[in-house]
């Protein structure tokens, strides 16, 4: 009788475990698919930035800081990206972010540009991107957030470390970098 | 309710909706059957008849209607219940076509086209579809354009895994990238909820029904039916069969009213909730409430979406209806959409609560 309900309480643990297991890979997997996305938009900008300087950089001649600011942050952030660090990657793809996004406002003041078709069809595309990305980190966060929940979660914690599960990093956009993420100043008194 | 339990609600609606499909089409084929072909009806006498014969009949009717104990015929009609089989079949077939062949003859019937790359409009709402798919975490759909002026749009197909979604031409011009985002996001909550999947089943009972109710309309002047059932209701079970003859007819005059107003239950409130979870999506619920504000301002009837089989799909009724922005009984009947004015409210509301998202 005692042997009976030890092999059923053991082989309840087991199927628990079983199925514990098997969810939390899946959201593993999901965590790192969902940052291959982030990726695939990642590199899509690195290669869109040099055609938008080249094609912007004979009228905004007098905006070099701000075009040099953006070269200098692209080229940090395919440094950050050969790495793996997702904090690192994401505290240089919010500088390049944030550099990009002055770029784009200050073009609004060169109607030149605006009349480009060309520009104008690149600045689509580095705007889509820069949705792309931003949706894609979104993305990512939540599922991280499950995946790091369902390893938090009584009585999961008790063994999930135990069985190699490390909760995910978030991709989050540094504090110094979210202050000035608000709407770029334009200065327009010439 | 989250999108969840939405998705397991619309799949569930959706296999309910199938079988009750099939239950219509059994019936309609069994009544085809006892009055159009003169079978006995189960678990009705009639008079003449003479002994019990079982001669292997009335095993075969057992099975084909789970009742037993029957007498055979008089008349010498037919006892097989080609009515019942045709139905039968026909249900699946139906059911199989509009589920491969649907979304397409959706988008053909509103005279889409493939968003073109090469149009600058159309490669932004190419790009404002793929974003709201990576934020929504399906594949991208198939993006159409439908040649029209009025703002509107709509989505269509059985999964995420392939569906579709299309925009008038005139959406894209009026709204900007960030409505677009908006529309495309509320579009894609459709999508992601399997709202598409359970209104394409939709519109192939509606098609179907209204078919057959024309069938019949016709048949009747032919005078198939009348003959038919003159020549019965002298048996004991005359009053129940006149009762079912009733039913089954009843059934078939009113049943493009009753398509109607099905269609119109289901997609009522899966608009306030598509502009929800859309708003989620995109997190930016004014963009939304902004593009619906444009929809409205143009309200005049949409000739390439008017027609039952795209309407009650798109982000704003394209009939342009009087109801729309009305409350109550009738308009809660008669209404696929809720009123703009209310979603746009609900919009402004969200907007206001940052933290209720």
């Amino acid at each position: 009788m005692v042997a009976i309900i030890l092999v059923a309480v053991i082989a309840l643990l087991g199927g628990w475990l079983a199925v514990m297991f098997n969810s939390l890979v899946s959201l593993r997997n999901r965590v790192a698919n969902a940052f291959k996305q982030i990726d695939v938009q990642l590199k899509r900008r690195y290669d869109l930035i040099p055609n938008l300087v080249s094609a912007v950089k004979g009228e905004m001649k007098f905006e070099s800081e701000t075009l040099e600011r953006v070269i200098k942050a692209r080229a940090a952030a395919v440094a950050a990206s050969a790495g793996a660090s997702v904090a690192d990657i994401s505290k240089k793809e919010g500088e390049l972010s944030q550099a990009l996004g002055r770029l784009i406002a200050l073009s609004e003041n060169y109607p030149n540009l605006k009349a480009s078709d060309a520009v104008r069809g690149l600045m689509e595309e580095l705007t889509s991107t820069e949705n792309k990305i931003a949706f894609a980190r979104q993305f990512y966060n939540d599922i991280v957030t499950a995946f790091n929940t369902s390893q938090q979660v009584f009585p999961n914690n008790l063994v999930a470390a135990a069985l190699g599960f490390k909760p995910a990093e978030l991709f989050e956009i540094p504090e110094s970098a979210k202050q000035e993420r608000e709407v770029p100043k334009v200065d327009l008194s010439v | 309710m989250n999108i969840y339990e939405q998705q397991a609600s619309n799949k569930r609606q959706t296999a309910a909706l199938m079988l009750l499909f099939f239950v219509f089409f059994l019936f309609l084929g069994l009544g085809f059957d006892v009055f159009v072909l003169g079978m006995p009806v189960p678990g009705t006498r009639v008079e003449a008849a003479g002994p019990v014969v079982d001669d292997g009949y009335a095993g075969n009717y057992g099975r084909y209607a789970g009742l037993r104990g029957y007498y055979a015929p008089v008349r010498g009609r037919t006892n097989f219940p080609w009515g019942t089989m045709a139905g039968v079949i026909a249900a699946a077939v139906i059911m199989i076509a509009s589920l491969v062949q649907g979304p397409e003859m959706v988008l053909s019937s509103a005279m889409a086209r493939r968003a073109d790359p090469a149009d600058p409009k159309e490669r932004q709402l190419l790009n404002v579809v793929e974003e709201i798919s990576i934020a929504a975490g399906v594949p991208m759909p198939q993006v159409y354009v439908v040649p029209d002026a009025d703002p509107n749009a709509f989505a269509t197909g059985f999964s995420p895994d392939k569906s579709f979604i299309a925009f008038t031409r005139g959406s894209l011009d009026a709204l900007n990238r960030e409505e677009l985002q908006g529309v495309a996001a509320h579009e894609m909550s459709h999508i992601r909820n399997y709202d598409i999947r359970l209104v394409t089943m939709i519109s192939a009972l509606c098609g179907a029904i209204v078919l057959l109710s024309d069938f019949a309309k016709r048949s009747m002047r032919g005078g198939i039916i009348p003959s038919s059932g003159s020549s019965r209701g002298k048996g004991k079970g005359g009053g129940a069969m006149m009762f079912v003859f009733a039913i089954w007819l009843v059934l078939l005059l009113l049943a493009p009213v009753i398509s109607r107003l099905m269609a119109v239950a289901v997609s009522r409130r899966r608009e306030y909730l598509a502009d929800a979870s859309g708003a989620e999506l995109t997190r930016n619920p004014l963009a939304l409430a902004r593009a619906l504000e444009k929809i409205r301002g143009s309200s005049a009837p949409t000739a390439a979406l008017n027609h039952d089989g795209v309407a009650h799909m798109c982000i704003a009724d394209p009939r342009g209806s009087y109801f729309d922005d009305k409350e109550g009984f009738a308009a809660d009947l008669l209404s696929t959409h809720p009123p703009l004015e209310k979603r746009i409210l609900a919009l402004k509301m969200m907007a206001y609560q940052p933290t209720n998202a």
